[in-house]
């Protein structure tokens, strides 16, 4: 145990080290958190959601924290529902019929327009369809009717999609029109600007039972939503920033355990018992080194299956006889003269025992840098694997972001949040690894060390 | 300094290496004259600094020292004063060369032996290489290698053939001094009393001086002319050769000898009990004194250097 | 023999132990005749040294008679037993006879175990599956190699070990399953002069107190005056005198353990002011050695037209066996 605190005493003598080793403790309490906080079946159930679930949150919207470098700020996402607001919602009974009065005045800040506007319904009736109307009052005072229609149980009115809306305003889109002032002469409808100011959009609505409700719930969409910003179907990227951080240690750890102790026993009984058990091994990795690695994992994953634990089976199974099993066999060939082994033989060690406890603790300090510097090398293959294609279909995961960004016009449509927030954990995870496994390589291998 | 028969002489020649733990006091006040085709030998058990103060005296130092001060005149001159380039022009391997620990393995594996021995000639007198290479075919001879060995590579020699290759390369530019880091250790006793047989010859024919590192007191004999006992970095006794292997005065000189076996007498080699201090914190007063059987009151105090009729000691025994 | 009343414990018949050299991965190049025809007896309690140079073929002649080595001829018998028809139990039984001690201590502890597992792993292996019994053994037998107070040192890793203290543990490690031999390589040649008396007397006295026999590989003559009974010469893979060790070291018979007694220095200012008398050249190559008597080559008393043409029988002079045509 002092040795493991003489080791962090030496490793946090190095500053990169120590950095790195910071940001890999907060990465696993960050994934511990995240497990516990939104569970698997949750947060899978919200990633693979419809417009059902997010229909509350705006498309491709950015982190609000871009606001913190902006001047003007971009407006956010507010929504009202008379459900919960009884004060808005004034109902009358005559003779089986109700008229249902729904107003939400709400206060826009902005001189920028929100990205859409919708109204939500919701209603219950035996045979017949409630019928409403909708209508706004601006701050100066004018009233806009908007549109009426019957409407089911539920129904969604999309004011931006208002085709009959839209030329009422002379093309400008009624999400936009609605706040524009119609004395104010633009030039061109990139200068229109929104007037700040208490509006109140009112829905009038008629039901034509005993006994029928009916509901309404606005959402005025802004542009920016919560600390990561959403996707092309609204979910909040947030969810899968968070849970690639236990899929990424997860895959990458156990890839690289995985890997190095495979390959660490295997390097040993070969050069232990030698012969043609070696021989077998050397061609194995010769043959395995030049195996398209790559096309292998695509054909799994086009063939067979996508899922992350397949990849991880994959992954292992084609990178034991890898390279390093040679760097082992070295070492190993060195081990194997060393007297202690010999004394072990002739106080009678079996063969198994000498290989497992004489042969591979003597390694295993040149492993654990080795594995940590492979862990983000795997999280990394990992990433690339869901870039081609080739990622898990359930799991969100930081790749999986990038390759819904890059295939849905992050890049060209001016969302670069979604692509670089998973591309800047990654390099991060990274990183710490790497500085983490560096210095330790130093550490465990004095012959790197100056004088 | 003293007479005028010296050739180089140590005063508190010290060396202090940094480390994790604090300064290991490696070399710690060292003293002996040399005189002029002379070998003076350095005895110690492993660990006690011999190899240090070989490297204190050639400047070769690694980049962990902390401490390193002293005199060191080589023929008058102390060497001690001057600055690194001085030093590398008219000393290392001018006036005074080194034959590292474990040099036959250290010979450059890819460079012909001949090439090597006559690469000191070219580095430090500028002479051309065929010059170079005659002066390295004559040292092959003083040194008992074939000739015909000077276009062989290290890997095609003996231990023994090695061995006298890195003494012919420490010898071709014809140094004052030449220091021999336990040179014979790793061989065989026949190589081993061939080799001595070489030095012995080569002190007689040249005109060079021996620096003897060794912790083997037997052989160690058959070179010295004096001998400087150092025991946890200090030296404990200077003395003429042979007084010191009649009777040697300082306790621990006494039972090192006793602990050589002896092959023409039939003496039973006695060992010294406990281990020699650590040089991180050496103990105050007399360093021996945790294994000396005639510590006294006196000897947790700092022991004098007494000169005994010549030989020079240190410890409250021979003083008063 | 100096004391024929004894029992045998070990006995070496015409062992040959050679190592097939190859070209290229394959092909045959001819062998290394490491061990080229050795026979001895050794008596239980008994001490005998093995001296030679380096690369005579001692290190191979006593790995063999571990069994780490397979013989290419001859026979080993311990106890009455063939130890070249022991297979599994039966093998590992024998090898627990005999304790092993190595020549490089940090080398032969490994690194990565302390003091306590190095010791357990001969019981662990040997099925002692009490660990108050292994511990019990453990403090006993460091006790026995004067490590104490135990606790001081069962924690420890090797490095943090003095040499001559490492040595005491690869000591303590070979007797801890109580064996009839010892077979120490050189088992001094890396310690300080005093740390080196020190252990060969801890060896003497565990001999004399258990009736351990030992056989002491060494190149130094001048400790085998003082640590063994009888000795034997090894040069070229070959044993060229056997002989008890205060007779070897006032009469040598052979030409080369004459040699290596005037390559042996005492302590002695005299000796710089003369030359040594040796023998010029180096040991021969193992793969193609010198026809007749190996020692030929170097030897001053060559006898012309014999001692290069006819390998020599070993001849009976006092206690002596000397394989030299001098002594015909
Ligand atoms: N560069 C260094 N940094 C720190 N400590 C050192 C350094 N070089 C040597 N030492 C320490 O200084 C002491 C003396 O070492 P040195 O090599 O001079 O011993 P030595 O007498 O030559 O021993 P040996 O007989 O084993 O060659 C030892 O304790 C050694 O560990
Ligand atoms: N496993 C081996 N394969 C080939 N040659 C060997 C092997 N072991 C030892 N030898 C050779 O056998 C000779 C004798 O070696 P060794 O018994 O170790 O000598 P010693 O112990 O006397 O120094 C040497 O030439 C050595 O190189
Ligand atoms: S000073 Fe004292 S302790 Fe030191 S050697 Fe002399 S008598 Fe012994
Ligand atoms: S047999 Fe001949 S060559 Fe060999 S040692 Fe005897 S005398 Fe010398
Ligand atoms: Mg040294
Ligand atoms: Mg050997």
């Amino acid at each position: 145990m002092n040795s493991i605190r003489k080791f962090f005493i030496e490793l946090f003598q190095y500053p990169s080290a120590a950095i790195g080793m910071i940001f890999i403790i907060g990465l696993i309490i960050f994934s511990i958190y995240v497990v516990i906080a939104l569970p698997y079946n949750e947060a899978i159930s919200l990633w693979r959601g419809d417009e059902n679930t997010w229909y509350k949150t705006p498309r491709t919207a950015q982190p609000k924290w871009v606001n913190w470098f902006r001047q003007e700020d971009l407006p956010e996402t507010f929504s009202f529902n008379s459900a919960d607001q009884q004060d808005t919602k004034t109902e009358e009974f005559s003779n089986g019929t109700n008229k249902i009065l729904i107003s939400f005045p709400f206060e826009y800040n902005s001189e920028l327009f929100p990205q859409e506007v919708s109204l939500y319904f919701k209603s219950q009736y035996t045979a017949k369809q409630p019928f409403v109307n909708v209508k706004l009052i601006t701050p100066d005072g004018r009233t806009i009717n908007l549109n009426s229609f019957s409407i089911g149980r539920t129904y969604t009115y999309r004011l931006s999609q208002d085709q009959k809306l839209q030329r009422k305003f002379f093309g400008i889109s009624p999400e936009k029109g609605i706040f524009v002032d119609p004395t104010v002469n633009a030039d061109s409808l990139e200068l229109l600007k929104a007037v700040p100011g208490t509006y109140e959009l009112i829905v009038e609505g008629v039901a034509f039972e005993e006994g029928s409700s009916l509901d309404a719930e606005l959402i005025v969409y802004g542009h920016v939503y919560g600390w990561a910003g959403t996707d092309h179907r609204r979910r909040d990227i947030s969810i899968a920033l968070m849970w690639g951080a236990p899929v990424a240690l997860t895959f990458g750890l156990l890839s690289a355990l995985g890997t190095t102790i495979t390959t660490m026993i295997i390097a040993a009984v070969g050069t232990w018992y030698g012969g043609w058990i070696d021989e077998v091994i050397q061609r194995i990795t010769e043959v395995n080194l030049i195996l398209p690695f790559l096309s292998i994992l695509i054909m799994i994953g086009t063939f067979y299956s996508k899922s992350l634990w397949v990849m991880l089976i994959a992954v292992i199974a084609l990178s034991i006889f890898g390279g390093a099993i040679k760097g082992f066999r070295a070492i190993f060939l060195q081990i194997k003269e060393a007297p202690y082994v010999e004394a072990a033989r002739a106080y009678g060690a079996s063969n198994w025992r000498i290989i497992m406890q004489y042969l591979v603790p003597r390694i295993v300090p040149l492993l654990i840098p080795q594995l940590v510097i492979l862990i983000p090398a795997n999280v990394f293959l990992e990433a690339s694997l869901n870039i081609i294609n080739l990622g898990d279909p359930v799991l969100p995961t930081w790749g999986k972001l990038i390759q819904n960004g890059v295939g849905n016009g992050a890049l060209t449509q001016g969302y670069y949040y979604w692509v670089l927030e998973p591309a800047f954990v990654l390099l991060l995870t990274g990183l710490s690894f790497a500085m983490v496994g560096f210095s330790m390589d130093r550490i465990f291998n004095p012959r790197l060390r100056g004088v | 300094m003293s007479t005028d028969n010296t050739l180089l002489s140590i005063r508190d020649l010290t060396l202090y290496f940094n480390t994790q733990k604090g300064p290991v006091q490696a070399v710690d006040g060292v003293f002996f004259d040399l005189g002029y085709k002379e070998a003076v030998v350095i005895l110690g058990e492993s660990g006690c600094g011999k190899s240090s103060l070989a490297k204190a005296l050639l400047r070769l130092l690694p980049r962990n020292v902390s401490r390193y001060d002293g005199k060191v005149f080589l023929e008058g001159e102390n060497i001690m004063e001057m600055d690194e380039e001085q030093y590398r022009q008219n000393v290392r391997w001018v006036r005074m060369s080194l034959v590292p620990q474990a040099a036959m393995n250290s010979l450059n594996p890819v460079l012909k032996v001949g090439e090597q021995v006559a690469e000191p000639m070219i580095i430090h007198h500028g002479v051309k290489k065929e010059e170079a290479l005659n002066q390295a075919a004559k040292m092959f001879q003083h040194v008992g290698v074939p000739v015909d060995f000077l276009d062989r590579y290290a890997f095609e020699l003996s231990g023994g053939m090695r061995q006298r290759v890195a003494i012919a390369m420490s010898l071709v530019t014809a140094p004052a001094v030449v220091i021999l880091d336990e040179p014979t250790s790793a061989l065989d006793v026949l190589t081993q009393a061939n080799i001595f047989n070489v030095l012995k010859r080569l002190k007689k024919e040249l005109e060079v001086s021996f620096v003897l590192i060794t912790h083997d007191i037997a052989t160690s004999s058959e070179l010295a002319d004096r001998v400087a006992v150092m025991y946890a970095g200090q030296i404990v006794e200077v003395s003429d050769a042979h007084r010191f292997f009649h009777e040697p005065l300082h306790p621990y000189s006494r039972m090192l000898m006793a602990s050589v076996p002896r092959l023409r007498a039939n003496q039973e080699p006695e060992y010294i009990t406990g281990q020699p201090p650590s040089l991180l914190n050496p103990p105050t007063g007399c360093r021996f004194a945790a294994r000396c059987p005639k510590r006294f009151a006196k000897c947790s105090e700092e022991p004098p250097v007494v000169n005994v009729d010549g030989i020079q000691v240190k410890c409250w025994l021979y003083s008063n | 023999m100096t004391d024929t009343n004894r029992e045998v414990l070990l006995s070496i018949d015409d062992l040959h132990v050679w190592f097939e050299l190859r070209r290229f991965g394959f092909g045959h190049a001819g062998y290394v005749k490491a061990v080229d025809g050795v026979t001895f007896n050794l008596h239980y309690g008994e001490t005998i040294a093995i001296v030679g140079e380096s690369g005579c073929g001692k290190t191979s002649l006593m790995k063999t008679i571990l069994g780490l080595n397979t013989p290419t001829r001859g026979k080993i018998m311990f106890e009455d037993k063939n130890v070249g028809e022991l297979t599994g139990e039966a093998l590992r039984d024998y090898r627990s006879k005999i304790g092993y001690v190595q020549q490089d201590p940090f080398g032969a502890l490994a690194p990565f175990m302390n003091v306590q597992r190095i010791l357990e792993e001969p019981l662990v292996i040997n099925g002692i599956k009490d660990p108050a019994e292994r511990e019990r053994r453990v403090r006993k037998v460091m006790e026995e190699v004067k490590l104490t107070p135990a606790d001081d040192f069962l924690h420890k890793f090797p490095h943090m070990l003095s040499g001559g203290q490492q040595q005491r543990i690869v000591i303590a490690r070979a007797i801890i399953l109580e064996p009839k031999l010892v077979v120490a390589d050189e088992p001094v040649s890396m310690l300080d002069a005093s740390v080196r008396v020190e252990i060969l007397k801890l060896l003497r006295g565990l001999q004399e107190k258990y009736r351990l026999a030992v056989i002491y590989i060494t190149h130094d003559l001048s400790t085998v005056r003082y640590f063994s009974e009888r000795v034997f010469v090894m040069y070229a893979g070959n044993v060229v005198e056997k002989a008890p060790v205060t007779s070897l070291v006032h009469t040598p018979r052979h030409p080369y353990t004459v040699a290596l007694m005037d390559a042996t220095s005492d302590p002695d200012a005299d000796n710089a002011l003369r030359y040594r008398e040796l023998p010029g050249g180096e040991p021969p190559s193992l793969v193609n050695p010198p026809s007749g008597c190996r020692f030929h080559p170097r030897c001053p008393k060559r006898i012309e037209n014999l001692c290069e043409v006819e390998e020599p029988q070993e001849f009976q002079v006092d206690e002596h066996l000397v394989a030299c045509w001098l002594y015909k």
